[in-house]
């Protein structure tokens, strides 16, 4: 299977893979410690000892954002396994049973999608307070009724070949079934919706803490640290302008990712 | 049972599962709905005994459910912990600045995207260009596209106002329009990112139709194919995606609104959010998911009505 990957979607997972390796190896790459203060340089433009800056306290904003990079991607990539394993488990049982269960199942996606997603989410990030970890639950919960309707409809034409037929005829369990016949046709599927949910992951995890109910300081997020840079846009523009090039950047490889991915 | 009858039934139960996952979210919290008042030291264990049994909520959580749903439908939508006034009274008094952002917004979205959406099915380069913008569209994180724009037109530039619906100083339309554009141009971005993206591929299926093929063949040029029967083919399906949207449209109101202090319900819903006003923050996600409930039946009926194509399958 020599298929020809687009030049676009090489460029976005090498710069994401970079990402990662910067993200894993902050600690030891990154030119202060993370609490590191140096009140001599407060509030200290992009310079060639501070590539991004430094904030009010004169922590090195590259720092903060290398650090800032292991929460914003974890909190992606785990949300993104969280949404579409349930996004999977819903909808390959929805499409596998049929009947009510699809019935039931289905009503209930339809009801979560219609519940703008942000606004849910900040209300259960506001009553819940969560840790990261919760955090992270709450992300990938809100993101799986996408994935479970694709994989319905998918499990729905697969469940009708023949193999399938065959399969049960030979009296394979229903289990064994769909997941050694069924789950694998479903793989493609799965892997854009991954692909997208990271982003999404990234982009609603920065929402939530930029409205100040998402990861608090003193973990270090790109969301929070907008969240605490939106006061101090006009005065301190770099503390505010790259985390957010940041997110955009890695939400960006993730969808021209999943777009290749598609095609 | 007419379609409509029958889409309507399916509305129902929907609408039932979403006020009892508003509820039980909000119910969720250590505490409930007076969570907020457990940590304020001047309010005093008995205050909050009292609160509890007039609001109700010492009563078993069924009997709380209903009877909330039904002042709810009835229009009772409780009182602000923040401020006493009802609920929908500070709910109506924002309806107007948001009704005017996010319909001007939408307008411009929709004109962007066929303006697109034509132009990318007739030109290569604008295809490229397109399909770049849309995912740029997609992936940009709103409140931070919104402080940039505010840094560099408002702060460096001064070309334009950077926050609220009007100049304290008694502005004329032209101060209205001053505050409108940024935050419209945010919104309007959101939006065209992904419906330029739909409404593209949707005109290039239709380019591969066989009428498109015939037309060709009669020696109609590639412009009227496009604008007469692609795109005409493509707007039915690209209406209900519009309308579809309106979940989105709810999130993409709360950010843009609180960014640019747009008096709005979303800027409602952020303040409500930061006091942990419950009675407001359920009431807006009821709201909006009725909204969204109701578009989507709405867009149902319309396209039943209007493409026969859709009635054989149901």
């Amino acid at each position: 299977m020599a298929t020809r990957v687009p030049r676009q979607a090489m460029v976005a997972g090498a710069i994401l893979i970079a990402l990662v390796v910067l993200a894993a190896l902050a600690p030891v790459i990154s030119p202060f410690a993370f609490d590191a203060l140096d009140l001599a340089h407060r509030r200290a433009p992009p310079s060639i000892s501070h590539w991004f800056g430094t904030d009010e306290l004169g922590r090195d904003l590259l720092t903060r954002v290398l650090f800032g990079a292991r929460v914003s991607l974890a909190v992606g990539f785990v949300s993104a396994a969280v949404s579409v394993l349930l996004g999977v488990a819903i909808g390959a049982t929805a499409g596998w049973s049929g009947r009510w269960i699809d019935a039931i199942l289905m009503r209930v996606t339809d009801a979560m999608l219609a519940v703008p997603r942000l606004p849910l989410l900040m209300i259960a990030a506001a009553v819940l307070a969560p840790n990261v970890a919760v955090l992270v639950l709450l992300v990938g919960a809100a993101g799986w009724m996408e994935t479970a309707r694709v994989v319905r409809a998918e499990v729905q034409s697969i469940k009708a070949n023949d193999f399938v037929t065959a399969a049960r005829a030979v009296g394979a369990a229903s289990s064994r079934v769909v997941i050694r016949h069924v789950l694998p046709g479903v793989l493609p599927t799965a892997a854009v919706a991954t692909t997208l949910a990271v982003g999404r992951g990234i982009l609603l995890e920065s929402a939530l803490s930029f409205f100040g109910v998402g990861v608090q300081p003193p973990a270090a997020s790109w969301g929070n640290m907008l969240y605490q840079a939106q006061t101090t846009m006009t005065s301190e523009p770099w503390l505010g302008i790259f985390p957010g090039a940041l997110i955009f950047l890695t939400v960006l490889c993730c969808n021209s990712l999943a777009t290749a991915l598609t095609e | 049972m007419s379609f409509a009858a029958r889409r309507l039934a399916q509305a129902v139960p929907l609408l039932l599962i979403i006020s009892l996952l508003v509820f039980g979210l909000i119910h969720a919290a250590p505490g409930g709905p007076l969570s907020l008042y457990l940590d304020n030291p001047n309010v005093r264990p008995e205050d909050i005994e009292r609160l509890k049994r007039a609001m109700g909520l010492d009563k078993p959580l069924g009997t709380q459910y209903v009877s909330w749903l039904a002042s709810f439908v009835r229009g009772d939508w409780g009182y602000s912990y923040a401020d006493g006034r009802p609920v929908t009274e500070r709910m109506l008094e924002r309806v107007p600045a948001t009704l005017q952002l996010v319909g001007i917004s939408t307008v411009l979205a929709v004109l962007v995207s066929v303006a697109v959406g034509v132009g990318a099915a007739l030109r290569r380069g604008v295809d490229q260009a397109a399909s770049i913008g849309a995912v740029a569209g997609l992936s940009v994180p709103v409140f931070w596209l919104g402080l940039v724009l505010q840094l560099l037109f408002s702060n460096t530039l001064g070309w334009l106002p950077s926050s609220g619906r009007a100049s304290f100083v008694g502005g004329g339309l032209a101060d209205r329009l001053a505050h409108l554009v940024l935050p419209v141009t945010v919104l309007a971005l959101a939006h065209a990112a992904g419906w330029s993206r739909y409404l593209r591929g949707s005109v290039r299926l239709a380019l591969a139709q066989p009428f498109a093929k015939a037309a060709r063949a009669r020696g109609v040029t590639e412009t009227r194919i496009v604008l007469r029967h692609a795109l005409r083919h493509a707007l039915l399906p690209f209406a209900t995606v519009v309308l579809l949207d309106a979940s989105i449209m709810a999130s993409g109101a709360v950010v843009t609104e609180s960014v640019f202090a747009w008096p709005g319900i979303g800027s409602l819903f952020t303040e409500a959010l930061a006091k942990r006003d419950y009675t407001v923050l359920m009431a807006f996600l009821m709201c909006a998911s009725v909204a969204v409930v109701t578009l989507s039946f709405l867009a149902d009926v319309a396209v039943h009505a209007l493409d026969p194509r859709t009635r054989d399958a149901s």
